[in-house]
């Protein structure tokens, strides 16, 4: 079966060569990483979810650190995160990621605790959690994806939701004197002493999803400093809640979204 | 040998007990009438290898609570009551989630900002869960800073055993007033916390602390479960105090500060020949249904005093079933009854209701 590659440019590394019994001249170059649980996703077709849970999991395996691992999963439509993540994980309840997390960090200082939050979750009911933790320079990872809509309610506007986004509770469009404009989460977080290592990257492209890796890596790693907080944003997508293709969402991640969310390291060690 | 007694307010007598109760992390937010909490916790704990931690709020404490009982630890919070509505999503998470925790409400008047004096208006929302969905806390009464101190090695303990969040239900007056507190040697019993989010090695499966069930049936299940959690704690742990019911016609019945005001009032009472006794729920839930109802087929009149608008009489009401009459007396607003008017208004019950 042919599998259709989305038009995104394909390298060696990214190719997928399928698995066949009966014929060993086959290299496996690709696996998935034995810390992501083996079922099915619940996430919609296309979806960002799958393989930013996939990237965190490659990045936990290679660092060898399943086993001191603590992860947060928070509500929206990763809910059930620590059904597909093969690490050990509490559910937070709407927008408490940040606090659960303080908690299970400063008990257990030498574990790697991370939370995973969508944009309703970090930059709406939970944003004094959010801000309050990397303040303190809490010394753990928040993995923020922003697809500009509330995913699991069907389609709401979101704090990072575009001006002039259609959504199911703004139909005639966002608008800034009425709603305010989209918040810049990691740009807002980079102000704060507290935080250590701020970056927003994308994962609609072979070049993004490998940079998102590389920014997990370093967030993982800083862990080990005690610096602060790391902040790895990312632009996800929503095709059900977009009302698009996987292939339009992930192009209007590339003329629109990234116009309002502009890409790359916001605050790197060293800096402020 | 010295016995070790000393002279504390209730609140701080509470923190230093949490610390001998092996308390390893206490998260708060100031505020009147339990400040003292936090604040001597913050003085005492760090030098201990203790966490304390200030936080931005109380929903933010009791969700830090959440993440340090996760992970296996002891965990408590104090707050008063505006705090405490705060907390009640993090309390309904935990319940849900099977989390044992210690949170401590010194109670102050209400509703809303209210006051910063005693109340109790805060029972209903402890004893009937508090915050949403289907559970109960496990909730004590000190009626003095001695029990203030007990309580918290009893609350952290039966929160480890049960596996669920415990509420010491203080008040302004408990909280701050000073009495003599001796701090009795305690050990801390193994519990099994093998479900804790501690990284999971490869010989097991993960761990995952959730209170989501998404399928109905799975919900239910759950639901079934935490039920007979309940119903197992509700035939093993009720606790009161009984005093001078043996030859009592009338029934006093009073929790917290209530309760030690109608010790002087049944002293007074008695004194003018009114058979009257005290019974004193120390477990508000679960409540000391059947020895109201055995008292029921003693007694004549039972009668609450409450710094609330009648709120535990609804409860006494119900366990007594319709057998005596059951009266209500209370204050407001921050407002304490003196003995003698809670005798005053019982010689008005008798005298109404039971002259001949």
């Amino acid at each position: 079966m042919q599998t259709e590659l989305l038009e995104l440019p394909v390298t060696e590394t990214d190719r997928v060569v399928p698995q066949c019994q009966d014929v060993e001249v086959f290299e496996q170059v690709y696996h998935r990483p034995a810390a992501l649980v083996d079922a099915p996703m619940h996430y919609c077709p296309g979806c960002a979810h799958s393989l930013v849970h996939k990237l965190i999991m490659e990045v936990v395996e290679e660092m060898g650190i399943q086993e001191q691992t603590i992860g947060v999963a928070p509500v929206g439509c990763s809910v059930f995160a620590y059904d597909y993540m093969d690490v050990d994980m509490q559910q937070a309840a709407h927008g408490r990621a940040c606090a659960v997390a303080t908690g299970i960090k400063r008990l257990m200082p030498d574990k790697y605790v991370f939370t995973y939050q969508g944009d309703g979750d970090l930059a709406a009911i939970g944003i004094a959690e959010t801000l309050h933790a990397i303040n303190r320079g809490e010394n753990f990872l928040i993995v923020f994806i922003n697809n500009a809509v509330y995913g699991m309610t069907s389609g709401q506007m979101a704090p990072t939701t575009l001006i002039g986004m259609h959504t199911t509770t703004s139909p005639y469009g966002r608008e800034q004197s009425f709603y305010g404009a989209p918040i810049k989460v990691a740009e807002l977080m980079a102000t704060l002493p507290g935080s250590y290592y701020v970056t927003r990257q994308v994962v609609n492209s072979a070049n993004g999803v490998r940079r998102t890796k590389k920014a997990l890596q370093n967030a993982f790693k800083y862990q080990q400093l005690n610096k602060g907080t790391c902040l790895v944003e990312i632009i996800g997508n929503c095709p059900s809640n977009w009302k698009m293709t996987p292939i339009e969402a992930n192009r209007f991640i590339d003329e629109e979204m990234v116009k309002a969310f502009p890409l790359g390291d916001v605050k790197v060690p060293g800096e402020g | 040998m010295i016995q070790d007694i000393r002279l504390m307010k209730g609140n701080e007598a509470l923190a230093e007990a949490a610390i001998l109760a092996g308390c390893d992390a206490y998260f708060g937010y100031p505020i009147t009438p339990q400040s003292e909490v936090l604040e001597y916790l913050a003085r005492e704990m760090p030098g201990r290898g203790r966490i304390v931690l200030q936080a931005e709020s109380e929903v933010s404490s009791i969700n830090m609570v959440h993440g340090a009982a996760g992970a296996g630890f002891r965990a408590m919070t104090s707050s008063s009551s505006p705090g405490i509505s705060l907390m009640q999503e993090g309390i309904s998470y935990m319940a849900g989630a099977e989390l044992p925790c210690l949170i401590v409400n010194v109670n102050r008047a209400g509703p809303g900002l209210g006051t910063i004096q005693p109340g109790q208006g805060d029972y209903f929302q402890s004893v009937k869960g508090g915050g949403h969905g289907d559970y109960k806390l496990i909730v004590l009464a000190p009626a003095s800073v001695q029990e203030m101190a007990d309580f918290v090695f009893l609350g952290f303990d039966l929160a480890d055993t049960y596996r669920n969040p415990v509420l010491i239900l203080s008040d302004g007056a408990i909280g701050q007033m000073m009495e003599k507190v001796q701090f009795k040697p305690y050990e801390k019993p193994d519990f099994d916390k093998s479900w804790a989010t501690v990284g999971k090695p490869p010989t097991r499966k993960r761990n995952s602390i959730s209170s989501l069930h998404i399928l109905p049936e799975k919900m239910e299940q759950h639901n079934l479960k935490l039920l007979a959690k309940f119903n197992e704690i509700e035939s093993k742990e009720v606790r009161y105090e009984e005093m001078q019911t043996d030859d009592a016609y009338y029934l006093f019945v009073a929790y917290g500060l209530c309760a030690r005001i109608c010790h002087k009032a049944m002293d007074i009472a008695r004194a003018k020949g009114i058979k009257i006794g005290l019974l004193r729920p120390i477990t508000l839930w679960p409540f000391p249904e059947q020895k109201l109802f055995e008292l029921a087929g003693k007694v004549k009149h039972m009668l609450t005093v409450e710094l609330n608008t009648g709120q535990m009489v609804q409860d006494v009401k119900l366990a007594v079933n319709g057998k005596v009459p059951v009266s209500y007396y209370g204050r407001l607003g921050g407002m304490v009854p003196t003995p003698e008017e809670i005798v005053q208004h019982l010689e008005t019950i008798i005298n109404y209701h039971h002259a001949n």
